[in-house]
């Protein structure tokens, strides 16, 4: 599996000690970003290193898909920049990989499975270029390494959640990026797809690359992730999990919610079921 | 009935209704998809002040003019509509509707105040005079061939090239237009360029075959394709095929002498009777196979329902075996308990002997033992692992002994390890 991946070695990004000069995977310079001249992100400042699983957490609203869009270049910043490797957006396409959450699409659509990760090859074909023998096998491939080679030709809309995360995730194997951009990966999936797409992301870790993924589980963020941003419209903290995965911390990023959750759960223990 | 005949004339009409339709249709494809499909209505219909001004400016109706003015203003259209929902924050419907009756409006008020006296009027850009085609016409390489005719398969020509060219950019576009621009693909460009081809094949078409059955056609086809396959690329094509059935089955319908009525409209009408035939009759989605498959379904399960209840009457080691009359009357009577019995007899399952007294036949036997497993097995494991009261547990079993997959039943039994369920009675064993 980590062999499949090492077949791009161009893409493959240095370990952080191998340069001091070595730019982030991600740079975001005080961007802020505004939906109908309400700031959604305020002056964010962070910097992602590269070949980590670096979790984006924070409470409903606070901004983590937009932080993810801002970086893309899917959403206009009010002001800012982004540097992804050292380069604007524009040079660093081809090194990107990107999940959007599951429901921004039609599940309709008239494609198989296999068709949809072969969108993840679209990127590096020209115009008028149509899918080689060659996408195709490396398509099923990236199917088969999610755990979905029996459904390449199943329509999508025949597929469990799961499967649809899975489907995706296939497909941004096949972008065969440097940088993988994931927006709630693990939302709605059954356990097996769960310990699936970790085992993925843990392989695209060890394989050099550098996965950042919005999470909404607080439970599980530092058994899966080992860089954290906390955010809440700003940036409260940012670095490895394990300096930054405080009591503190979180409860300055959820405010008072953290605590009403945590009486509640309390309630409930006791309660004994 | 004798003058219902095909000449050159009717041939050369069809020839042009074929290539508006198939370049409507193809186009409609992609707006059905992305639910776009009442766009394309706004567009055909919004491009008429374009038209009156291209003429205006032109002083002529000359097809270039015409069809950049069109394109502009569809595009205008198209632009607006989104504008107003962005910005205006009105809803889409809202806006669609609102812009396009308001440029249509304005261009019937520019057409009664500047163009009354051309032959530019309202009625015929609905309605289109289609039947007029053969009589226009022009010389090309050699040939006396219908202005109409040549415009439209041009047109069509030039969509079936755009769609062949950027079908990667429209599939991913329509798709997941985010991963479409972090891989550099413009989706708004490809959204523009999609208006700006409706707009163009409208005005192409609407002189000849008027906007009634342009709207139709980037409709129906499409949609129509739609409930009948699941790829893409069999949708372009079926969409064709529909569009090619109403141009020729519409055609022959209007031209027939008891009927003798509008063409493009005719066209239209078999248009939407294909969509209709797809929404009752298409193989997964349409509604007479879900209800065959619904009758499918409820018949098997009757007739497991009935092997289960034969299963337990021998274990129970009743004397007098099961008629008919007595299963039927526990099914709480009615078709489906008799079919489902004819069913298991034809089947070889149950065997009926003199009397009407049923037995289960050997086969039978081994399928009734694995259904009451797997009943059984549910029930044990909803008592041990969910903690339903006894009372509780029989029912839920009772639907999932007809779903679950003979791998889960084996998953089941490796944890459970029970010999009995929880009412006490023997699980039988694997087959």
């Amino acid at each position: 599996m980590i062999a499949m991946f090492r077949s791009n070695a161009a893409l493959e990004t240095p370990a952080p000690a191998a340069g001091a000069q070595a730019a982030p995977a991600v740079d975001v310079h005080d961007v802020t970003v505004a939906y109908h001249r309400k700031p959604v992100l305020w002056d964010v400042d962070v910097a992602l290193p590269r070949g980590r699983l670096i979790a984006i957490v924070g409470p409903n609203g606070a901004g983590k898909s937009t932080l993810l869009k801002a970086i893309l270049g899917l959403v206009p910043l009010a002001s800012g920049r982004v540097e992804i490797l050292g380069r604007p957006l524009s040079q660093a396409r081809s090194m990107i990989g990107y999940v959007p959450q599951r429901e921004t699409v039609d599940w309709d659509f008239p494609v198989s499975a296999l068709d949809v990760v072969l969108m993840g090859r679209y990127g590096r074909l020209s115009w008028c270029r149509r899918p080689r023998r060659a996408d195709r096998e490396a398509a099923r491939g990236c199917l088969a390494q999610v755990g979905m080679g029996d459904f390449a030709g199943r329509q999508i809309n025949q597929l469990s959640g799961g499967q649809q995360q899975r489907v995706f995730l296939a497909r941004a194997l096949a972008q065969d990026a440097a940088i993988y951009f994931m927006d709630e990966p693990l939302a709605g999936v059954d356990a097996a797809t769960e310990r699936a797409i970790i085992d993925i992301l843990r392989s695209l870790r060890s394989a050099g690359r550098t996965v950042v993924a919005v999470h909404h589980d607080l439970q599980t963020v530092s058994e899966y992730f080992d860089h954290l941003v906390l955010l809440n419209m700003r940036v409260v903290a940012a670095g490895p999990i394990g300096s930054v995965y405080t009591t503190e911390n979180l409860q300055q990023t959820y405010g008072g919610r953290l605590t009403i959750l945590d009486e509640a759960a309390e309630a409930l223990r006791r309660a004994g079921r | 009935m004798n003058n219902w005949s095909i000449g050159p004339i009717d041939a050369w009409i069809i020839a042009t209704a074929i290539c508006c339709n198939v370049a409507c249709g193809l186009l409609g494809c992609f707006l059905v998809l992305r639910r776009m499909s009442l766009l394309g209505d706004a567009v055909s219909h919004a491009i008429l002040p374009g038209l009156v001004i291209a003429f205006m400016l032109s002083n002529s109706r000359a097809m270039g003019p015409m069809l950049i003015g069109a394109m502009l203003v569809g595009l205008f259209t198209a632009f607006m509509i989104e504008a107003l929902q962005r910005w205006g924050k009105v809803p889409e419907d809202a806006s669609m509707g609102v812009v396009f009756t308001s440029l249509f409006a304005l261009g019937v008020v520019l057409i009664t105040r500047y163009a009354a006296n051309v032959d530019l009027d309202p009625g015929c850009v609905l309605y289109g005079l289609i039947e007029f085609v053969p009589l226009d016409r022009i010389s090309l390489l050699g040939h006396e061939i219908p202005r109409a005719t040549v415009t439209l398969g041009f047109v069509l020509v030039v969509v079936v090239f755009l769609i062949a060219a950027f079908y990667k950019e429209l599939t991913i576009v329509s798709f997941d237009p985010y991963l479409a621009t972090t891989m550099g693909i413009n989706a708004a460009l490809v959204h523009y360029a999609l208006m700006a081809a409706v707009a163009a094949a409208t005005v192409a078409a609407f002189e000849a075959v008027g906007s009634i059955l342009v709207v139709a056609m980037l409709i129906a086809p499409g949609a129509t394709a739609h409930l009948l396959t699941d790829r893409l690329s069999r949708m372009l094509w079926i969409a064709a095929g529909v569009a090619v059935v109403s141009a020729v089955v519409g055609y022959m319908l209007a031209a027939h002498p008891r009927l003798n009525t509008s063409v493009a409209g005719m066209m239209s009408v078999v248009a939407g009777a294909q969509f209709a035939l797809a929404v009752f009759f298409a193989p997964r989605h349409g509604y007479v196979s879900k209800l065959l498959h619904q009758v499918a379904l409820s018949l098997r399960i009757a007739a497991e329902d009935i092997l289960g209840m034969l299963y337990r009457w021998e274990e129970a080691r009743r004397d007098a075996p099961l008629t008919r009359d007595q299963i039927v009357a526990a099914m709480a009577g009615g078709l489906t308990p008799r079919l489902a019995l004819l069913r298991l007899l034809r089947g070889g399952h149950i065997e009926s002997a003199v009397g009407a007294a049923v037995r289960l036949t050997e086969s039978g036997r081994a399928r009734a033992g694995s259904l009451v497993r797997t009943h059984r097995l549910w029930e044990s494991y909803l008592a041990q692992h969910l903690g339903l009261p006894l009372d509780h547990v029989h029912e839920p079993a009772q639907r999932m002994e007809h779903f679950v997959t003979p791998r889960i039943t084996e998953q089941l039994d490796a944890q459970l390890g029970a010999a009995q369920d929880p009412h006490g009675k023997e699980i039988p064993p694997a087959p």
